[in-house]
């Protein structure tokens, strides 16, 4: 009764989740003084932003009346181009990961593999796109070329990665059974660890071919092919309705896309 | 079960014959995509280029080593920048992320058929477009600068941060919600106190995970114009400063891998 | 104190879970509703609070009829009707403090509960309540670092803090073991007892509820088939209610009482 005594009529606070009061305070004044900084050092030209308002106004208005015809061709021969990236990248980029993934899981591959795996992986991950684009246009000169490496490039770290992980926290007893039988490596592979993997290798590769679309689309900004180059000419020319049907285009693939991942993924589960 | 009889003897076949000639046709027809897709790329192809691209990989590599270490000085700025509008951004986009993934969620939307597919549309059209393509955009309407670098970000975070918040609200525990309800709780009582506790560390997780991602885009924003250490590359590759290249490459890769440390360590912090 | 007239609840799904239930329920007394599975227990407690809402029928508490309330008069009639729960149902990230307090929210305004500033009144008596149920040295504890009957205990806090007049308990032994079911049942029955509250106890276990209740209800489909005192439970009477074949799964306890009597 006594505990009671001492706490009846004293008002009650919630535990705070940084316990010393020190830290919370510091981190608290940290986090304020960093957002004041953030907030300064932001030079906003408000007349710009303010005359810019009528363009923003143009270009909503522009969805409603998209313009697909007066640029047709362009848009057409870059979508095809988006499309035949992400196609060409997805198969090769899926092609290279499976067996960097196999390397990657430290249940399967030996260390000197393993840490090589892992290495390129980390490379690749590393480093946008988008930089790795401007490198191999540089090198491999404009064109789609350029932007099919690097969409292969980019999905080889995803994809291993994810595929390693997956490979890694697989059941070892149903794996263990097949190596039980006296089946070779590659034979181990194909009936005690690739069944187990297989729903989500499919999975992913949809996820990734749906990234792998929507990243081509600003390849081109950069040279590396695809519709971006026809996108950034129309916001050059403030030919918003052109744009406004290339973006429109572009969601309408990547929710097409969205459906079928969703619809195959139920199936393969 | 495809067991086939073969001269009296019953002979097991993974694929009956029919699902067989599916599978193989199926097939057939990936690879002649792919073929076609191969022959398009490698007609767009100029292949001097390609052949010759073991010398001139060898001459920017003589050329971007080793790096212009002292142009360091004069990237204090960029990556300010940069970790400002990845920061603002991913704060500005979990602000309007909430209350879309609130409308968006199956069990608190106040509107399945007219809301929803609104709070649906404008998660999968923010998070279609890419953030320098709304950068392109935000720079044709407001102007270059960082301004548009953080709006970018914000926008182009939006759908990513509600999707997964939404789907976070959809897999609570109603008897808690339900709980909370019997006490006589209003509507906002009934948030604050049953479904908010519930998705705080989904929630956390997000914003981490976003900010992490964000840091890694912000860097490469300026390239179109945006602000941050993107618009450092993008000046000194046009005028083909090799030394400098490779170093603000450096420090992008440096930015990128403390991101990713951080944003796992905070992570591991909240779960 | 509650009068259920003619409550019928049919599903969406064309199921009827309540057939013109009627049902009156005095001040202070604890009534027990035995059933099987899909009797309609829950559905019938839910009906009461409209956490389900009843097809038609009246329910009425003390004077005011509920079925007809607007949302803001049945959350303050919700205030006098505390409900426990099977899964004890606690906001499992917030303190115990918290989810005790969380039966206040109904009385407090939304910026002052937001702030977790509660009146001290409140606070004083959350703290009284956690004593009695042992639990106060708990308090700052997350409540998902509580063991299931402690967990319990401060469900029960959390409907008593309501100061209801009226307590509706679900299932709630179903997720704990034989002796904290015991201790929780009688804890709940002394608690009513103190307070004269009345209370609508499901319960699977029948041999339980004839230990500590004072009426006892029998739900087949949907329907009343039995109403009296715990005594007059013979084996004949739950082979009405429960079925031929559920029999000895259901009720074992008492299956063994009857074999003895033969």
């Amino acid at each position: 009764m006594s505990e009671l005594q001492t706490l009846v009529g004293k008002p009650w606070k919630k535990p705070p989740f940084v316990q010393r009061t020190w830290l919370r305070w510091a981190l608290l004044i940290g986090f304020v003084v960093y957002l004041l900084a953030a907030f300064m050092t932001i030079e906003v030209n408000w007349a710009r932003v303010y005359e810019g308002l009528e363009r923003g106004k143009q270009f909503v208005l522009a969805f409603t009346s998209p313009d697909f015809t007066s640029r047709s061709g362009d848009i057409w021969e870059g979508m095809i181009e988006s499309i035949i990236m992400t196609v060409a990248s997805s198969v090769v980029g899926i092609a290279i990961s499976i067996p960097i993934a196999l390397g990657a899981a430290r249940n399967i591959a030996p260390l000197p593999v393993y840490l090589i795996c892992r290495s390129i992986i980390a490379v690749s991950r590393a480093l946008q796109e988008i930089i790795v684009a401007i490198l191999l246009v540089a090198i491999f000169g404009f064109g789609p070329l350029a932007g099919f490496l690097t969409l292969s490039f980019a999905t080889i770290g995803f994809l291993s990665k994810l595929l390693a992980e997956d490979i890694e926290s697989m059941d070892r007893v149903q794996a263990e059974a097949i190596r039980a039988s006296g089946a070779k490596w590659t034979q181990w592979i194909n009936y005690g660890v690739q069944p187990q993997v297989m729903p989500r290798l499919i999975g992913l590769s949809i996820y990734r071919l749906d990234i792998n679309f929507r990243e081509s689309a600003i390849l081109g900004l950069v040279g590396a092919g695809g519709i971006g180059a026809t996108l950034n000419t129309a916001f050059d020319r403030y030919e918003y309705d052109t744009a406004a049907a290339i973006l429109l285009m572009i969601i309408l693939i990547v929710m097409a896309l969205e459906y079928l991942s969703g619809i195959i993924r139920e199936r393969v589960q | 079960m495809p067991v086939q009889d073969l001269k009296g003897r019953p002979v097991w076949q993974r694929r009956s014959g029919s699902e067989s000639l599916a599978h193989w046709v199926m097939w057939l027809i990936g690879v002649a995509i792919f073929a076609y897709c191969w022959q398009q790329i490698s007609a767009a192809t100029t292949w001097f280029f390609v052949w010759d691209a073991p010398r001139i990989a060898d001459d920017i590599w003589s050329r971007a080593t080793p790096p212009r270490w002292e142009y360091i000085t004069q990237l204090g700025k960029p990556i300010w920048d940069t970790i400002n509008i990845a920061t603002l951004g991913t704060i500005i986009a979990l602000i309007l992320a909430v209350p879309v993934a609130f409308l968006a969620a199956r069990n608190t939307t106040p509107s399945r058929f007219i809301i929803r597919p609104v709070a649906l549309l404008i998660i999968v059209s923010t998070r279609s477009i890419n953030s320098l393509i709304w950068a392109l955009l935000l720079i044709a309407i407001i102007g270059p600068g960082v301004f548009a670098g953080v709006i970018a970000i914000a926008i182009r975070s939006i759908g990513f941060c509600a999707k997964l918040l939404y789907e976070a609200i959809e897999e609570i525990n109603e008897t808690q919600v339900e709980a909370i309800t019997a006490t006589g709780a209003s509507r906002w009582q009934v948030m604050a106190y049953g479904i908010v506790p519930q998705i705080l560390p989904a929630f956390a997780g997000i914003a981490v995970f976003r900010w992490d991602i964000n840091i890694r885009e912000s860097t490469v924003l300026g390239l179109v114009g945006a602000g941050g250490i993107g618009l450092q590359l993008s000046s000194s590759l046009n005028v083909l400063a090799w030394p400098q290249v490779s170093l603000i490459l450096l420090v992008i890769l440096a930015a990128v891998v403390i991101s990713e440390w951080v944003s796992a360590k905070v992570r591991g912090a909240i779960i | 104190m509650l009068r259920l007239e003619k409550l019928v609840k049919t599903y969406k799904t064309g199921d009827q879970a309540l057939k013109a239930v009627d049902l009156d329920v005095p001040e202070g007394q604890v009534l027990a509703l035995i059933g099987p599975s899909g009797a309609g227990k829950s559905t019938l407690i839910r009906c009461i609070n409209r956490l389900v809402e009843p097809t038609s029928g009246k329910v009425y508490l003390g004077d005011v009829e509920l079925t007809g309330l607007s949302s803001g008069a049945l959350r303050r009639e919700r205030r006098r009707m505390g409900m426990i729960f099977q899964e004890y149902a606690l906001v499992e990230r917030l303190t115990v403090m918290e989810n005790v307090l969380s039966g206040r929210l109904g009385y407090v305004g939304f910026w002052r509960s937001f702030l977790r500033r509660f009146p001290q009144s409140d606070v004083d008596e959350a703290f009284r309540l956690l004593d009695r149920v042992g639990l106060v040295h708990m308090a700052d504890k997350r409540a998902d670092e509580l063991s299931g009957g402690q967990r319990q205990r401060v469900g029960i806090c959390r409907a008593l803090i309501q100061n209801p007049a009226l307590l509706l308990v679900d299932e709630p032994t179903a997720s704990l073991d034989p002796k904290t079911s015991r201790q929780i049942m009688r804890l709940i029955c002394e608690l009513c007892k103190e307070r004269g509250l009345a209370a609508i106890i499901n319960i699977h276990d029948v041999a339980l509820a004839q230990m500590f209740v004072q009426r006892v209800i029998g739900l087949r489909l949907g329907a009343v088939e039995f109403d009296g005192l715990p005594e007059e439970l013979t084996p004949d009477v739950l082979t009405t209610i429960y079925g031929e074949e559920d029999w000895e799964a259901t009720i074992e306890k008492v299956d063994d009482e009857s074999e003895a009597a033969e």
